[in-house]
């Protein structure tokens, strides 16, 4: 087998076997309240925590990311749902990055 | 289930064309890794991760060893394991273990971040729908990127890249209006990640992972956590 291949497939391996042992492991509900808290609040903690300063930092020049984060986190605030929000950003970026 | 399919390609669409900019500049990091835009789109195909992905092309470029590139793999991937354990509360109960594990298979960033804001029950057949349209177009980008390199103005791949950061803004910011403590934990998130990003070495995975554990652990553990906790 050549060499990328085999590389490639252990790292899907690795990657399929990391997501599906939470699957393979828990298979009813988890009825311990303390537990159920952690899990109810790891998704805002990861999502915030890849959100930020990545999205700042992620077109290379602070200025354009920090315009598209804070449309991202304002149109958020005011009701407006993902394609607003991812639309907002993508638009405040390009602005940024065309005319400064 | 045929409507959950549909509702769920729907919503799957901005993260698919999301990925199409994402997986172009991993097509071009594949290349650099000496892959064929065949071999990095087979690649995609395989795994639907950029972190790990980027990791193994730069794994494979330098040579490194597959010991190496495993554990590697395992430690940037670590906060799925927090995401899948948070999908299996989820999931719809009826579900059964090859379609947790067909889920599994596709517990990326922003899938994760979909299925778990959708309201109530996250059907089997909804994350489904968003695979269906999300998988092509990471595969069809890794493929576009390496064949093509830097056709596309660097401009444009910014501010398309910029999109799924902002779809995990408009998953928080919602409830993080509507409950103090979830605003908290996104505050202190954000505040711990930048930290641990300006202070350190650790790789993007790896911090969201320990972000993740501390911040949820407290909110979960410490008795000011627990007050309005409706779980």
């Amino acid at each position: 087998m050549p060499e990328w291949l085999v590389y490639n497939l252990v790292i899907a391996m690795t990657t399929f076997l990391v997501r599906a042992l939470p699957f393979l492991l828990i298979r009813g509900p988890i009825r311990s309240p303390r537990l159920r808290a952690f899990l109810e609040m790891v998704p805002y903690a990861t999502l915030a925590a890849m959100a930020f300063p990545d999205m700042v930092l992620s077109t290379g020049n602070t200025l354009s990311g920090l315009a598209g984060f804070l449309s991202a986190v304002l149109v958020g605030w005011l009701g407006g749902g993902l394609i607003r929000v991812a639309g907002a950003a993508c638009l405040a970026v390009l602005v940024f990055e065309l005319i400064l | 289930m045929r409507r959950e399919l549909y509702q769920g390609m729907r919503a799957g669409l901005p993260v698919a064309l999301g990925y199409l900019a994402v997986s172009f500049t991993l097509g071009l990091e594949a290349t650099r890794a000496g892959l064929t835009a065949a071999q990095a789109a087979l690649a995609s195909l395989l795994t639907n991760t950029s972190a790990g992905q980027f990791a193994g092309f730069t794994a494979i470029a330098a040579g490194a060893s597959l010991a190496e590139t495993a554990f590697a793999q395992v430690v940037i991937n670590l906060r799925y394991v927090l995401m899948s354990a948070g999908l299996t509360q989820k999931v719809a109960r009826e579900a059964s273990l090859p379609e947790r594990l067909l889920i599994a298979f596709d517990v990326t960033d922003e899938l994760f971040a979909l299925g778990i804001s959708r309201e109530g029950r996250l059907q089997p057949a909804f994350y489904y729908g968003m695979m269906l349209v999300s998988i092509p177009c990471w595969v069809l980008g890794t493929f576009l990127g390496a064949a093509l390199g830097a056709l596309l103005p660097e401009v444009l791949l910014k501010a398309a890249g910029v999109a799924l950061y902002a779809m995990f803004i408009a998953v928080i910011v919602p409830p993080a209006r509507k409950s103090r403590k979830i605003l908290l934990v996104c505050l202190a998130a954000m505040a711990m990640s930048w930290l641990l990003s300006a202070l350190t070495e650790l790789s993007a995975g790896l911090r969201v992972a320990i972000v993740a554990l501390v911040l949820s652990g407290a909110a979960a553990w410490l008795p000011a956590g627990r007050e309005d906790a409706h779980a």
